[in-house]
This record gives C-alpha cells, sequence and structure tokens, in this order.
C-alpha cells in the first residue's frame, strides 16, 4: 500500500494504538494520519474497531498502548471533556443534544456567556454569536428554536455548530448521514467542504460507501482491530473497498448440524411494512432451517424482529406460524402460536437479576405448571427447570438457590433460552444471541440453536457477525435500511458478497454527485 | 412533526387552563361571592404557602427527582421557629428557618445526588426523620407562634398583603435563577438527559444537589408564611403538603419525568387548587369530597403529564427510512 507524500505535518497523527477489554484485545495497532483540510474515510465492518478507536480519540477510552498527537504536541485525552479541550470534536450517531432548550443554549451550555459583573446569561451577546455559528453551518433558524422543534439534519448542523464554537480542528462523524433525507446529506456534505477549506480535518466513520467515496479524499480501512490499508480515493473501488473489510480471522468453529430444512415453513412473513422502518419484507422460514439476517448497524434488523413479533405496529402485511395466520398481531398472540423472541438487550428485556434461574424460567409461563385454581406445583417446576438447566447446559444446577445476577453473561443468556423453550417454540427470533459473551459459552449456544432445529424447531437468527450467519445458516437473507437485498443459499455464501448486498443503497435514487 | 400530533400536544398542554375555566364558570354559577375581587384576594392569600412549596417543587422535578419531604420540613422548622424563636425579631427568625431548612434540603441532595439513593426513597426517609424530631421537640403538644410573627399576616406592602409579597419575592427569585442564570439553564439539561450533561462535563450532581437546597429552603419559607397565617401548628401540620406541591407543579406544565416545566406553571397549579378548595368552602360542599376533588385534580394533571411525554419521546424517534416521514 502506498503512502501518500506530503511536505506539511499531520495535523492528528494516530500510531500504534492498542486497547483490550476485560483481556480481549480489540484494538492491535492501530495507526493512520490525517491533515489540516481532508477527510478520511474510516472504514470497517462492525467489531472492527472503528468504534474503539474513535472512543479513544474522543477521550472516551484511553489506550493500552500507542501515541497520538495532534499539531505536533502529544496527545493523550483522559475524558470527553480534555478531548473537546484539545480540539477533537466528536459527532456520535445519537446527538448529544437536550431538545427541551433553544438552539443557543445547546451551543453555549457549557460556557454561558454573563453580563460584567453580575451572573446572569448575556442573551444579547449570546444570540449574536449563535447566529455567526449557524451562519457559518447555513442553518437559517432563530437562534431561539428549540432543538426538539428541529428536523434530524438540522440538529445535526447544531451538533456540527457547537463543534466550531469549541474551535474543533478535528472532527469526527460517526455514521452522520444513516437518518438524513438526500437534501439534507447534501446540505451536510456542502458543510464539510467548507470546513475542509479552513483547515479543519474530518474522520468519517460511515457503512454507506458512496457518501464516503463522495467526501473524503482517502479511506482507511479497519479489521479485526487493526488497519488493513490507507489509500486514496482514485486507487480504491468499491468491490476493492469490500474485499478489504472482509476476511476476520474465525475465532469459532460452527458444529455440524444432522438434519437439513423440511418442506413445510414455519414463519411466513409476507410484505412487511411499517412506515419510515420497514417496507414490504417478505420471507419464509422453514422446519428445520436456520435462517440468517445479516445487516449493518442501523439496517433495520432489530425492528423487523420487533415487527415479527409485534411489539411494534405494523402497517401492512402478514404474518403466519405453522400455517396460522396471526390475526391480530401482538407478542401475546405471538407467543400463543408459537414464536419466541430473544432480543439484544437481555439485561433490560430478558432477565430478573435478583431472582433465582427457577423463577426466571417459569415465571413467564407458570400455567403450564398449573395443578388447580390459583395454585402451581413447585415441584413440577423445579423438575422442569432443572431439566431445562441441564439441556442448556447451565453452569450450575443449583437452579433454585442462585441468583441471575450471579451468573457470567453466557449463563444469563442460556437462562433466557431456557425460559423460552419451556413453551417449546416452534420458531425462535433470536437477536444478537452472542453479544458480548465469551468463545465457549458462544460454542454451546452454536448447539443449542442445532438442537433446536434438529428436534423440530425453525431459528431466525439476527447478527452483526457475517461469520456467525454464515456459520450456523441454511440460508442468508441481507437487509438494509428496512428492506431485503439478498438472500444467500448455504452453497452461495460468500462473504464478499453478502457484505455488498448488506450496503447495497436503499432508498430514493440517489443522484451522482456534482 | 405533523399537524395532528401537534394539534394533540396543544390540547394536552391546554388542558389546565380549560380545567380552571371549568371552575371559575362552575363555582361561578353556583354562588354569586365566589367570582369577586375580594374573595379572589383571598384566594391567592391561602394559595401562598402551597405556591411557595411548589415553586421549590419545580426545581426538584425539573432534574427528574422528586422531594416528599417538604411538608415534614415545614413542621420541623415551624416547631423551631416557634419554640427556640419566640423572643428574637421576625427577620432574624426568618434567617433561621430558612438556613435549617436548607440544610435539610442539603441532606436529601447529597443522599440522591452524591450517594445515589432514588429520591422517593431518601426524601421519605427525611421526611419521617424530620416529623419524629419535630413530634418529640414539641411532645405533640399544639406549637404557637408570638405575635410578632402572627402580626405579619395583617401587615401590607404598599397595601398589597405580605403573604402576596412573599409569594411574588419568591416567585421573581425562581424565575430570574431558572431562566436567565447558567445554572438555571443547566438544571433543564439535567433533567432532560443526565448522563449526556455529565459528558457534555456538566457538574450534573451539584446542580441537583441544590436543586434539592432550594426546595428545602422554600419549604422552610412556605411554613413561615403559614406560621404568620395560622398562629399555632400541631403535629397534623404539612401532612400532605409535598402532594399539593407536586400537583400544584404538574398541573401547571412540569413534567415528573424532568426537564419540562418552569415556576410560572407552579404559581397558576397552586392557585388552580386554592381556587377549587376555596369555591367548594362557598357553596357549602360536604367536606368528605374535598379530597376526591383534590385527587380528581392531581389525576387529571399527571394524566396529561404523562400522555404528553409519551408523546413528545415518540416525536423523538428516529427513522431508518427517513424519507418515509414527511
Amino acid at each position: 500500500m502506498q503512502t501518500v507524500q506530503r511536505s506539511s505535518p499531520p495535523l492528528l497523527s494516530v500510531e500504534g494504538i492498542t486497547k483490550s477489554f476485560f483481556g480481549v484485545r480489540v484494538l492491535h495497532g492501530v495507526s493512520f494520519e490525517l491533515w489540516p483540510g481532508e477527510a478520511l474515510g474510516l472504514l470497517g465492518e462492525n467489531g472492527s474497531g472503528k468504534s474503539t478507536s474513535m472512543n479513544i480519540l474522543g477521550g472516551v477510552h484511553q489506550p493500552d498502548g500507542g501515541r497520538m498527537s495532534l499539531g505536533g504536541v502529544p496527545y493523550a485525552p483522559q475524558s470527553p471533556r480534555e478531548a473537546s479541550r484539545a480540539g477533537i470534536a466528536f459527532i456520535h450517531q445519537e446527538l448529544n443534544l437536550f431538545p427541551n432548550l433553544s438552539i443557543e443554549e445547546n451551543l453555549f451550555i457549557t460556557d454561558f456567556p454573563k453580563r460584567s459583573g453580575v451572573p446572569f446569561i448575556d442573551r444579547r451577546w449570546m444570540r449574536k454569536r449563535a447566529r455567526e455559528l449557524l451562519a457559518e453551518v447555513d442553518l437559517d433558524l432563530p437562534p431561539t428554536r428549540l432543538v426538539g422543534n428541529l428536523a434530524q439534519g438540522e440538529r445535526q448542523l447544531v451538533e456540527i455548530a457547537k463543534a466550531l464554537h469549541a474551535d474543533a480542528k478535528v472532527l469526527i462523524l460517526d455514521e452522520p448521514t444513516t437518518s438524513l433525507t438526500r437534501r439534507e446529506v447534501e446540505r451536510l456534505f456542502a458543510i464539510v467542504n467548507r470546513l475542509k477549506s479552513r483547515g479543519v480535518g474530518i474522520i468519517f466513520i460511515s457503512h454507506a460507501l458512496e457518501d464516503v467515496m463522495h467526501v473524503c479524499e482517502r479511506m482507511t480501512v479497519l479489521r479485526d482491530g487493526a488497519v488493513v490499508g490507507t489509500d486514496l480515493r482514485e486507487r480504491l473501488s468499491l468491490p476493492g473497498i469490500i474485499s478489504m473489510m472482509v476476511g476476520r480471522s474465525i475465532d469459532a468453529i460452527y458444529p455440524e448440524r444432522s438434519t437439513g430444512p423440511r418442506e413445510e415453513v414455519a414463519l411466513r412473513v409476507r410484505n412487511l411494512t411499517q412506515r419510515g422502518v420497514a417496507n414490504n419484507i417478505s420471507f419464509d422460514i422453514r422446519t428445520g432451517e436456520v435462517v440468517g439476517l445479516s445487516g449493518l448497524m442501523g439496517s433495520g434488523r432489530s425492528e423487523l424482529a420487533r415487527l415479527i413479533f409485534g411489539l411494534d405496529p405494523l402497517d401492512s402485511g402478514t404474518i403466519e406460524v405453522a400455517g396460522t395466520r396471526l390475526e391480530r398481531p401482538g407478542p401475546k398472540a405471538s407467543m400463543a402460536a408459537g414464536l419466541a423472541f430473544l432480543t439484544e438487550d437481555r439485561r433490560n428485556e430478558g432477565l430478573l437479576m435478583d431472582a433465582s434461574i427457577v423463577d426466571n424460567i417459569g415465571l413467564t409461563f407458570l400455567k403450564r405448571f398449573k395443578v388447580g385454581p390459583g395454585v402451581i406445583s413447585g415441584k413440577a417446576l423445579n423438575t422442569t427447570a432443572a431439566e431445562l438447566a441441564r439441556m442448556v447446559h447451565l453452569s450450575t444446577d443449583r437452579v433454585q438457590e442462585t441468583l441471575a445476577k450471579h451468573l457470567s453473561g453466557g449463563n444469563q443468556q442460556k437462562v433466557v433460552i431456557a425460559k423460552w423453550l419451556l413453551r417449546r417454540p416452534k420458531v425462535f427470533i433470536l437477536d444478537e444471541p452472542t453479544r458480548g459473551i465469551d468463545v465457549g459459552a458462544k460454542q454451546e449456544v452454536y448447539r443449542i440453536i442445532n438442537r433446536l432445529v434438529e428436534e423440530g424447531g425453525a431459528v431466525f437468527l439476527i447478527s452483526s457477525e457475517i461469520e456467525e450467519v454464515m456459520g450456523l445458516s441454511d440460508r442468508i437473507l441481507t437487509i438494509n435500511k428496512g428492506e431485503i437485498t439478498g438472500a444467500f443459499e448455504r452453497s452461495g455464501f460468500d462473504r464478499e458478497a453478502i457484505l455488498a448486498a448488506a450496503m447495497a443503497p436503499v432508498g430514493p435514487k440517489r443522484e451522482a454527485y456534482a | 412533526m405533523n399537524s395532528r400530533n401537534r394539534i394533540t400536544i396543544l390540547l394536552l398542554q391546554a388542558a389546565p387552563y380549560l380545567l380552571f375555566v371549568a371552575i371559575l364558570l362552575v363555582f361561578g354559577s353556583l354562588s354569586d361571592r365566589f367570582l369577586s375581587l375580594a374573595n379572589f384576594t383571598n384566594i391567592v392569600i391561602q394559595a401562598a404557602p402551597v405556591a411557595i412549596l411548589a415553586i421549590g417543587m419545580t426545581f426538584v422535578l425539573l432534574t427528574a427527582e422528586i422531594d416528599l419531604s417538604v411538608g415534614a420540613v415545614m413542621y420541623l422548622t415551624g416547631c423551631i421557629l416557634g419554640l427556640y424563636l419566640g423572643g428574637v425579631p421576625w427577620p432574624v427568625g426568618l434567617v433561621v428557618v430558612l438556613a435549617a431548612s436548607a440544610l435539610l434540603g442539603g441532606i436529601n441532595g447529597a443522599l440522591v445526588a452524591y450517594l445515589g439513593i432514588t429520591s422517593f426513597i431518601a426524601t421519605l426517609g427525611t421526611l419521617f426523620i424530620g416529623r419524629g424530631i419535630a413530634m418529640s421537640v414539641s411532645n405533640t403538644a399544639s406549637v404557637y407562634f408570638p405575635e410578632a410573627i402572627t402580626s405579619l399576616n395583617r401587615a401590607t406592602v404598599l397595601g398589597i398583603p405580605s403573604a402576596i409579597v412573599a409569594v411574588a419575592v419568591v416567585f421573581a427569585v425562581a424565575w430570574v435563577l431558572l431562566q436567565q442564570t447558567p445554572f438555571g439553564r443547566q438544571v433543564y439539561a439535567v433533567g432532560q438527559d443526565r448522563d449526556a450533561a455529565a459528558k457534555a462535563g456538566l457538574p450534573a450532581k451539584r446542580i441537583v444537589f441544590f436543586c434539592f437546597v432550594i426546595s428545602g429552603a422554600l419549604a422552610g419559607m412556605a411554613g413561615f408564611v403559614s406560621a404568620t397565617q395560622i398562629g399555632a401548628i400541631t403535629a397534623s401540620y404539612g401532612l400532605q403538603a409535598e402532594f399539593s406541591a407536586i400537583a400544584a407543579a404538574v398541573l401547571g406544565g412540569t413534567s415528573l419525568f424532568g426537564g419540562r416545566g418552569g415556576v410560572k406553571g407552579a404559581l397558576f397549579g397552586a392557585l388552580l387548587i386554592q381556587t377549587a378548595a376555596n369555591g367548594l368552602v362557598i357553596i357549602n360542599a360536604n367536606p368528605y369530597i374535598y379530597p376526591l376533588v383534590t385527587a380528581g385534580i392531581i389525576f387529571i394533571a399527571v394524566a396529561v403529564d404523562g400522555l404528553r411525554s409519551r408523546m413528545l419521546e415518540r416525536l423523538e424517534r428516529r427513522f431508518i427510512r427517513p424519507w418515509e416521514i414527511a
């Protein structure tokens, strides 16, 4: 890979940054440079280390090793505040604005100008300065307008104005275009170009490759916590970038399955649509089949799962479980029909941390143990819970005494799975079932998935790791912006093709950029 | 935001005002004494303690916390005033009361902001401790206030009754504090999203702490104004005052979820509640239905707040297909 020769020193240089979380190394020496007035695209799959690198740059995390320098002086921020003082502005996907305050108050929230001698806000000066800042980002709005009344794109420009107020030298934009309309994206790009011409360095993180290609002069591709390559836009192509992004080392072995899909359809989804979230989604999952859903951050993966399970209302479309159409979709009807849903957020949605394993397994389905009106058999519950605990290979068999909070992340996940298995689901939707659990526990979750389908269940597997989806699925669907963008049979699994499909542009036709 | 949502939110925001108009119309038609200047002045004077409490409560509610101890603080500082400060000039008494109640508020604030105890529990604790101390120092007997204090009730400033002056001063200071100082605006930021505020570098804990100090101090102030009006207090004094204060603040548009509202609303809410109570007295209603009416008003206030917050949350939602959402 060629490097670009320049005469001026870089604005920002990052050299050999390493970082581990809980003993797992996530960054293996990340290095890149940023020159004043350029935009650098930072690309990589989910989990490639983009976010961690940027969090280190923004002072959220501190690196274990490596060096950074900003404007020629060593740079090692201990907090976001220090980073911002040093001139690094990090604009997160989730904007850090207060919708209940006005634009000007958001701009000056940490350093309100005060009238001389009194502790009161100098509103006149603040308004004047706010107008100047808004003019710099081409936002023609009264500074007194509440941020809550602004569109998403306008809020982003307010964040950029805030960065200008903090005199940012480096602006990090994390997925800035995902929830913007086309027109808003164009406006954002115009501002980015203006900032470049003023010597600000931009780091642009995005899955929307077209956007990155349009606005960035150079790109750095990360994979597995290391830089795979950095090059000028002119020397890169979309397929070339994708092939750089894929090819992560495989750190898991996927157990073999003894059965294959059967004929009958377990889940039939037709024309599922919710305005703003999902558009005309149709697919089948057969009994004994694992169908994987692959999509990038913000593609609508989890949203689709919630729609199918009935947690969010549908605008139109039908769902059939084992041939029976859900007439009044909702979580209750879904469960009755035989759907199970493991959400991606087990801490908040799946488990009662202070309850025992037995209680966690049995609580949502006590009527199975009913022996009389309002009376359940504690013995039957304990026996069944112990059986399920064995089936999911829980680390302990003391299911009555052990509280959920005392289990490891992997074992907590198994308890949630056991809870659903109690209902003998026909179709199990698993959203990120292995997120945040160790390699050993992952293996066991994989085995549970296999056993589920071998015993006549069907699994809809959602994962941000392409390898995992490829290792476990009979078929893979790709999703982007709430639309199915590709379908692959096991024989045709190909990482680059799947990633390319997951990144396929969706939405109103994008005009060729000028 | 589409126009239907906009109208719904406007209606929700207008609900307390419509309620106020309804109260005026109903009682006005039932009694001709109700809609008079003398009666209205009376209402404002009677509403003064709750209005002051509600103004203090607003600070706490804005940070998405709650202060259940204000009634107990009123009682305890009232006991201190009546039992130990009978001989001192009233301004000295007032300063001591304010200092003691601010200290009690500071204890709440420290428990909530720095020790991370849920405000509902922390202030429930100080409620019982405060009442317990007050009952033991007074032996649960009535505590009488000296003439120097009760005479303030008849005092006027430029012809305006002292209670109204007290409310006006408290209101003006609180309004300036919330609207015109960095602290006030940061209270709103902390209440909207404490994590985001801390991330932005705001001293979120300190801000929450001071909101409890203000609530405590104003509870003392409310107790002082109330002392001038009633002359003596018993062990039931200030009971459930916290609920009137919370109801008044929420009726006036301050959200229990933090970040929304202000002291103007607290004033309005206190007046609304007192107007309803006054109307019930004037038409000679059965005293046993008073709590039902108050409960109904509180219910409306909280329901409106919940609906509006849910609605605003829904409007804040982001979409992955933004072009479909016009």
